[in-house]
């Protein structure tokens, strides 16, 4: 424990998210507010389904283990199909913008395709999600401590920032999938990003057996990512022509402004 | 208080200038009638924003007055003001975003370090009644009673504020605001400075602390109440928020700041969308004498630079900026002399501006205002929630975010209204909404989850 382990488990958990946000959201102003309001949308989700947890925990028997080990089952699973139903809001609300900014934008097109949309709003979903995972183990990392001495697994942590990077990438191909999905009405892919959500939530109920828990994770993960990769218009060409760095033939006209008046001195 | 910085009347004569000229200008040439339409509705557009961003857009004299041959502009401009309206929007949102964190982040950042700001050392005497009482009744009121008297002396002192500029008592203005943050940059910033090298134990001699504070709070004094480059202004701004914001969460009891906070939001939408409201009076006042607002009391975002002017018309640009200057909202004075290049002059020639074809280059950003009390609410709100919320960042997080948002929706009805509104009620409604469940529903449900290391 100590600041070591503290900036190790950040860099493993946000290290890809913070790349993300800092290439590709940072520089626009209409992303940056994409993925603050996915947040909030993300959190309000959070909040019903918290609430849901408590009255459930409330009007049942403290005592019986079991009965709360059920019941937090059952919260996970309520707050997994509202985090895909807050997705599904933002995606109408985002739809609904992104026709507003065409409307009224000079040339038609709006300054942010839903297509970007779909992916910022993930990343936030992702980012959010796992910030509020992680954070207070992070928090409890900086201080003096040993992992695990009741008995407990000693890669608590290491595996929890692992789990975190999966779930932010997670998120963001969820988004990506999900938003698409939406717009072509294949509601079957919908189907499944909510199904694969679920079962990414319930492997991590095999937790402390990591073998059986984060493997299979990753390897939804890499699934989940080559499936958005696909959806988002990636193919095995895009990925050779990025790699080769070729500069492609502009074969669009150039347009040259009128002729000016010389400027008199 | 948030204001945009582009509502001006007289601004209507460039823009009919420019489209008029515009007009003229037009080559008929038929082939590409349509897609030189779409761009001359673009350069009028882009002139309008040139000449000083934005013009009055409920301004339809401007569009009678163009040439008639061309009237699909006039019916895409209001389309344009919006757009441009949204496209400035998000950037405005940033300008915005980017000093909320930072102040958030210095006060959530010295609350969890420095342990003097969570201890309790005795309350402001705006709070008297003491909240160490057994009953929970006999503790709400007390809060309730602390809020009372917390909200009538603030409104007692922005009557006066207000009752004194109305009657024009610049100086008495200028000395109670000079005193004040005379106090915040040196006093304030010394205890903060001491305590933070009391929690890392580092010495530093008298010698070097007199230096170090001397040049801070000069720097400071001379930065917020007269010339300096506009980011060391708000720097400045940001850091006396962050110090309020301190002062407040310190001295203020647990549930006497929630209520507080509460009556503040609702005071200040009173006070600023009410016709007799005093926010709104001083407003009106500084607009209609054509002044700006105290420097020591608004946060601005203003930026302006220049890019590429093929002919640096500062005779041309004089004018034009000097009625922007005089003629906008009246809020801001704060040019930093390194992007202005010509400081407005008070005595101007007339319009006698040359035609501004498309190779005046200028362009002039316009910027958001905030006023600093809502910079210290916010952070209060987020601080209050980092001192107390048992040690969780979640609590912290979602407080953040609801800000952020808040913030956000008041700019998106800013946009919509372009009118003085009040920053504070979205933001602390959703603030408040979010600390209370966040850390009574969230925090069990998500530590639950934690210690059997399971995720949603």
């Amino acid at each position: 424990m100590g600041a070591a382990v503290f900036f190790g488990l950040a860099g493993i958990a946000f290290g890809p998210a913070l790349a993300l946000v800092l290439l590709t959201v940072a520089a626009e102003p209409l992303r940056v507010i994409v993925l603050v309001a996915g947040a909030f949308f993300w959190l309000v989700s959070l909040l019903l389904a918290s609430l849901i947890w408590f009255i459930s925990v409330h009007l049942s028997d403290r005592e019986d283990a079991r009965l709360q080990y059920g019941l937090l089952i059952f919260g996970a699973a309520v707050s997994v199909l509202l985090q895909e139903a807050f997705r599904f809001a933002y995606f109408k609300l985002l739809k609904k913008a992104d026709e507003g900014l065409a409307l009224i934008s000079e040339d038609g097109r709006s300054p942010i395709s839903l297509r970007q949309m779909a992916y910022v709003s993930g990343l936030s979903f992702g980012i959010i999600s796992g910030v509020f995972s992680v954070i207070n183990i992070l928090a409890d990392s900086i201080g003096p401590g040993v992992v695990g001495i009741h008995g407990d697994s000693p890669y608590y942590f290491i595996t929890s920032a692992f789990l975190t990077m999966a779930l932010v990438l997670l998120h963001t191909f969820w988004g990506v999938i999900f938003f698409d999905a939406c717009e072509r009405r294949r509601y079957w892919r919908l189907g499944l990003v909510v199904a694969t959500h679920l079962l990414t939530s319930g492997l991590t109920f095999l937790n402390p057996w990591y073998e059986a828990s984060l493997v299979p994770i990753f390897i939804i993960t890499f699934l989940m990512g080559l499936w958005a990769f696909i959806t988002a218009g990636g193919s095995f060409r895009n990925i050779l022509k990025c790699l080769s760095c070729k500069q492609e033939d502009d074969s669009r006209v150039m347009m040259y402004s009128a002729l000016q008046v010389p400027l008199e001195e | 208080m948030i204001t945009f910085m582009n509502n001006s009347d007289s601004e209507e004569e460039p823009c009919n200038e420019r489209t008029s000229l515009m007009s003229a200008e037009s080559p008929p040439v038929p082939s590409y009638q349509d897609g030189l339409q779409a761009s001359e509705a673009g350069e009028a557009q882009a002139h309008r924003r040139r000449a000083g961003g934005g013009c009055n857009p409920n301004n339809p004299a401007g569009g009678e007055r163009s040439d008639s041959g061309v009237p699909v502009r006039e019916s895409t401009s209001d389309n344009e003001e919006e757009e441009l309206t949204l496209k400035y929007g998000a950037k405005h949102v940033i300008m915005l975003f980017v000093p909320v964190t930072l102040c958030m982040i210095v006060v959530v950042a010295t609350i969890k370090s420095v342990r003097f700001y969570t201890e309790k050392n005795g309350q402001l005497i705006y709070t008297p009644f003491s909240e160490d009482t057994p009953s929970v009744g006999q503790r709400l009121l007390n809060s309730v009673l602390n809020t009372l008297i917390m909200i009538s002396v603030i409104v007692l002192m922005t009557v006066f504020l207000v009752l004194l500029y109305k009657y024009r008592c610049y100086k008495f203005i200028h000395g109670w605001l000079i005193l004040s943050s005379l106090m915040l940059l040196f006093l304030f910033t010394y205890i903060y400075l001491g305590e933070v090298l009391k929690t890392y134990n580092v010495a530093m001699d008298y010698p070097t602390l007199f230096l170090v504070i001397w040049n801070f709070g000069a720097v400071g004094m001379i930065c917020i109440h007269w010339k300096g480059p506009l980011q060391l202004q708000q720097a400045y701004l940001i850091m006396i928020s962050a110090l309020m914001a301190l002062v407040f969460i310190k001295y203020l009891p647990e549930w006497s700041a929630w209520v507080i906070l509460g009556a503040i939001s609702i005071y200040d939408l009173m006070a600023v969308l009410c016709p007799k409201g005093p926010l709104r009076m001083l407003v009106e006042t500084a607009q209609e004498r054509n002044e700006p607002i105290f420097p020591a009391l608004i946060y601005s975002s203003a930026m302006i630079w220049t890019v590429g002017m093929a002919k640096p018309d500062t005779a041309s640009r004089g004018p034009r900026q000097q009625r922007w200057d005089a003629a906008e909202d009246g809020r801001r004075n704060h040019r930093s002399p390194s992007h202005a290049d010509s400081q407005p002059s008070e005595t101007s020639p007339g319009p006698a501006r040359p035609i501004t074809s498309v190779e005046e280059l200028e362009e002039e950003e316009r910027g958001v205002k905030l006023g600093l009390g809502d910079f210290i609410f916010y952070s209060v709100l987020v601080g209050k929630a980092a001192a107390t919320a048992s040690g969780d960042w979640n609590t912290t997080l979602a407080c953040f975010v609801a800000i952020l948002i808040g913030l956000c929706l008041t700019l998106l009805l800013l946009a919509v209204f372009k009118k003085a509104l009040p920053a504070l009620p979205i933001s602390i409604t959703f603030g408040l909404v979010f600390y209370f469940s966040t850390d009574n529903l969230v925090r069990p449900f998500m530590d639950t989850l934690a210690s059997h290391q399971l995720y949603i």
